[in-house]
């Protein structure tokens, strides 16, 4: 398995000479497959860039979305594929108990907010996930849900014997004196519980967060007290604050790159970075 | 170790931070937790207590009704909360792990999460040894 970063900010795009480094573009992961499948993990700024890399599309592609906000899916109307009419583009996000996936994510891309109607395209396919498992061309998939504000899932990606875990927005310490303790009661624990790459929220510092507990994200250090809690091999950082230059990264990183002091291997993630699984 | 389903997670977290008493069940009925207010009308700290399965509540905790004869299962709001998915309230006598009689007031609610999966149910319980 090899992932691709193409969109690691958070909240908002941010281009600028500050963000060369980490990159500007929210969510968008490619991962493939041995045989080269493709499976994409959300649908931020950063999927055009990843739709113009695809040389030869494949017939289908598939795009599994963590939750529907914007800076989550607002590359998908700008994702190539899905004008190609030999292409075939399955998108998958968390269930609700209203409207279906397809009818929440039309509410923001068609007019006025966007000017093409996603659903005068027939190569879409939606699909309502709710917390399990299931099959994905040569990947296992399991989706469950994570603290994050509305319906978000985590997922826990398995091609043969290697683990990718994908939690890009969470707080898992939300309502905790003490993080972490027990895993039973650890948001996406079991999803990440020894993973062999975690990609894993880390907006905040700590004192950005006491002023945004429950906004949906994590500290940098919560990130990592997670992925030592769940023993996984390697943590990338994610979903960057937008406020967050490279050189202020660079510092919050440095400590702990290495293995600081959790055992933990830290790769920052910064975007067009590359991980083999 | 599982983890929790998210709904009850969320739920363990507001209970901590609740000055009413909640008892919280899994989808199976087993008692997962309840926090400090209710460990007063319980009977016994949470963290000293043994794991609860849904097979041995009715023995750990006797219950009955007002004219003191046993209270049948199907009638415990927490029982017709996950077997109905509704929610249900009555007035019981409950035996604590104190081995102390306490008249209560408890309503219960089935826990349903997205998609309609039953994940739990959550009583909160009042004593009220009111006539």
């Amino acid at each position: 398995m090899k992932v691709r970063l193409w969109g690691t900010r958070g909240s908002l795009a941010r281009a600028g000479a500050q963000t060369v480094g980490y990159g500007g573009d929210t969510s968008a992961v490619e991962v493939r497959g041995d045989d080269g499948s493709l499976l994409i993990l959300d649908a931020g700024s950063g999927l055009q860039r990843l739709g113009n890399s695809l040389e030869a599309c494949p017939a289908r592609v598939d795009i599994l979305l963590s939750h529907l906000h914007m800076d989550h899916v607002q590359g998908l109307g700008f994702f190539s594929p899905i004008f190609d009419p030999n292409v075939s583009v399955h998108v998958w996000g968390p269930v609700s108990s209203k409207l279906g996936l397809g009818e929440r994510l039309l509410r923001y891309l068609s007019p006025p907010l966007f000017p093409v109607r996603l659903r005068e395209l027939p190569s879409l396919v939606f699909h309502d996930v709710e917390p399990g498992d299931f099959q994905v061309d040569s990947f296992r998939v399991t989706a469950d849900l994570v603290l994050h504000p509305g319906p978000t899932l985590g997922y826990r990606i398995t091609e043969d014997d290697a683990v990718l875990a994908y939690l890009p927005d969470h707080e898992p310490a939300l309502g905790s004196d003490r993080f972490p303790t027990n895993p039973e009661w650890i948001s996406g624990y079991s999803l990440a519980k020894r993973a062999d790459l975690l990609i894993h929220d880390a907006q905040y510092t700590n004192s950005e967060y006491a002023s945004r507990v429950g906004w949906g994200h994590s500290t940098f250090e919560n990130s990592l007290a997670f992925a030592e809690m769940a023993g996984v091999g390697r943590l990338v950082s994610f979903h960057h604050d937008p406020d967050h230059s490279d050189q202020f990264l660079d510092d919050l990183h440095a400590p702990a790159v290495g293995g600081g002091t959790s055992g933990v291997e830290l790769l920052p993630g910064k975007q067009g970075a590359v991980f083999e699984l | 170790m599982t983890q929790q389903p998210i709904e009850l997670i969320l739920l363990r977290q507001f209970a901590d931070h609740v000055a009413t008493p909640l008892w919280i069940t899994d989808a199976a009925g087993d008692l997962i937790y309840y926090n400090e207010p209710a460990e007063t009308i319980l009977g016994r700290r949470f963290d000293e207590s043994e794991p609860m399965p849904a097979a041995v509540l009715a023995e750990r905790f006797a219950t009955r009704d007002l004219d003191d004869q046993p209270l049948p299962t199907q009638r415990i709001p927490l029982v017709i909360a996950l077997n109905q998915r509704i929610p249900a309230h009555a007035r019981l006598r409950i035996l604590g792990l104190d081995g102390t009689w306490r008249t209560i007031e408890a309503t219960a609610i089935p826990i349903i999460g997205q998609g309609g999966r039953l994940v739990g149910a959550m009583a909160a319980f009042w004593e009220n040894d009111q006539p």
